[in-house]
């Protein structure tokens, strides 16, 4: 299989690891997280830390979905009260928070130049190309387990309660349901799958500074989410393939139009995704914002 | 266990300047049907927000069962076995009126994230139960037939009898009923003061807030009238129907 594509492959599961957190978050429980990128980056700091220091691969993954998870329980804890736009505030400010942190403080994870050497799985014994095919296997299986848990939790009773919390929480609180409870939980699981995404990107690239977390791949995600549908796992998937594409493809307008250099190229990627998201805001949502 | 289901003392509740509840003081008797009438702006439907925990008082104290709730949060209230309904009905449009219901039974195993990994069977098995009981309910108030149509479609009338279904379905000690009867076909409406003495014969109690003078004169063994935020008068029904000062504050006007 062709390299490029096994890279498309892989750095899509990824982003869709990230959009089934998110679904989980807006989709499932209507909790608007603009800061999902916090997660994906403290579990990618996270795991790399950890398997620099020798650690196990099983145990980075473990950290890089418990510390994001322990965070997105402390955002809940502190903004009960917030409504739903406010949260969105937060959780922009948060990811931004982190980002900072790790660029600024360099005895963490050294700074701007960030974490290099990070060891990756599977590398052992194979050769780098049989090593990223095997990896992209990885991430799909992961991805398919997070897609297992969005579907069990979409057609469970928790899910019910999820999706009138969504709709009415005047409503779910007075039938006896903890609504904080259930939005901790959902803030805390999705965080922990954005983190898992995290250890994998990480691990991938071997390679990870603060410039790769930046509001960008939050906003990335949300499109992706909003192109599958709110509460729609299948979909999302769906989504996250059409970014990438958008992301990826934008690379080959460079042979054709050989007046737009890398820079141009990258703000043209932002253009789309902005025009994207306003797109199918007002195409896709617009009986919901009316409402 | 006291004859008191509910005891409200003293509550004030003021929004800005305006009082919706003034030193409002009253109790409802255990097993009661209590009625709560009185102009638009007495305090009705704040006085239902406050005892099922959405306002906090800014003073007085409730008691339900002899055990203050003023300081509770509206799930543990509702968990307590404080039910209500509300004056402009609430459900989940994208869910069935099915769905809307089978939210209603507490302590489901498949609403804990730990059902995801163990315990699938039980998990189906309460839901197979939980949707015979909600089928059943459904039938009391004639909605069988619309049990899986989504609730957004549901007539404003409809949507108040799932309001009232919800409430049977909660088996609850005490049933806060916001006007039950208003936007529902008068047909209707005697098969649901049927619905509603049945719940009472079941040992509920139940504080209804209603404007139909004839459903509380037939439903009704103790009316509560509030005007301005405060206890008017409160007697039984034919005592308050022959009441010079709630006729001049209520009833003249809105017989």
């Amino acid at each position: 299989m062709d390299q490029y594509l096994i890279a498309i492959v892989t750095f899509t599961a990824i982003y869709g690891m990230i959009g089934l957190g998110l679904n989980l978050q807006w989709g499932l429980t209507g909790l608007v997280n603009l800061g999902q990128v916090a997660f994906f980056a403290v579990g990618a700091y996270a795991s790399a830390l950890l398997l620099l220091a020798g650690a196990h691969f099983i145990v980075a993954l473990a950290a890089a979905a418990m510390l994001p998870a322990a965070l997105a329980t402390l955002v809940a804890l502190i903004t009960p009260r917030l409504r739903e736009d406010y949260l969105a505030i937060v959780t922009l400010g948060l990811a931004e928070i982190i980002r900072l942190v790790f660029l600024n403080e360099k005895w963490i994870a050294g700074g701007p130049d960030g974490l290099t050497g990070i060891p990756r799985p599977l590398l052992g014994s194979a050769t780098p190309s049989e090593s990223a095919w095997l990896f992209m296997l990885a991430t799909l299986a992961a991805l398919f387990v997070f897609f297992m848990i969005n579907w069990r939790i979409a057609t469970f009773p928790i899910g019910r309660v999820l999706k009138a919390i969504r709709s009415d929480e005047i409503l779910a609180t007075s039938l006896g349901k903890n609504v904080l409870r259930f939005k901790t939980q959902m803030l805390a699981v999705g965080a922990s799958m954005a983190g898992i995404a995290g250890a994998f990107y990480a691990s991938y690239l071997t390679f990870i500074s603060p410039a790769m977390f930046t509001a960008q791949v939050s906003l990335n995600v949300l499109v992706a989410v909003l192109i599958g549908g709110q509460g729609n796992a299948l979909g999302v998937l769906i989504g996250t393939a059409i970014v990438t594409c958008i992301l990826e493809g934008t690379r080959f307008i460079k042979d054709y139009v050989s007046i737009l250099g890398g820079v141009e190229l990258a703000a043209l990627r932002m253009i789309i995704i902005g025009l994207a998201l306003i797109v199918i805001v007002l195409v896709r949502y617009r009986k919901a914002s009316v409402r | 266990m006291s004859s008191t289901a509910l005891e409200i003392r003293e509550v004030r509740k003021a929004f800005g300047g305006n009082k919706a509840l003034d030193g409002c003081t009253l109790t409802v008797r255990r097993g009661s049907i209590t009625g709560v009438i009185g102009p638009n702006g007495a305090g009705k439907s704040t006085l239902f927000n406050i005892i099922s925990g959405l306002l906090r008082p800014d003073r007085g104290e409730l008691l339900f069962e002899d055990r203050r709730i003023d300081h509770l949060a509206p799930y543990q209230i509702a968990r307590l076995g404080v039910a209500r309904t509300f004056q402009t009905p609430r459900e989940i449009g994208d869910m069935t009126t099915l769905e809307n219901l089978m939210l209603v039974p507490e302590h489901q195993t498949g609403e804990r994230l730990m059902s995801l990994i163990s315990g699938w069977r039980r998990v189906w098995q309460e839901e197979r139960e939980h949707q015979v009981d909600a089928v059943s309910v459904l039938d009391r108030v004639e909605m069988r037939h619309q049990q899986d149509m989504p609730a957004t479609v549901l007539s404003i009338g409809q949507k108040k009898l799932l309001e009232l279904a919800r409430c049977l379905l909660a088996k609850p000690k005490l049933a806060l009923l916001d006007e039950p009867t208003a936007g529902v076909n008068p047909r209707l409406i005697g098969d649901l003061v049927g619905v509603m003495e049945q719940m009472s014969r079941d040992g509920v109690t139940i504080l209804i807030i209603e404007h139909n003078m004839n459903v509380v004169m037939n439903l009704c063994e103790h009316v509560i009238v509030l005007n301005r935020g405060r206890v008017l008068r409160e007697g039984t029904p034919s005592e308050i129907q022959n009441d010079e000062v709630v006729q001049d504050a209520y009833l003249g006007a809105a017989v």
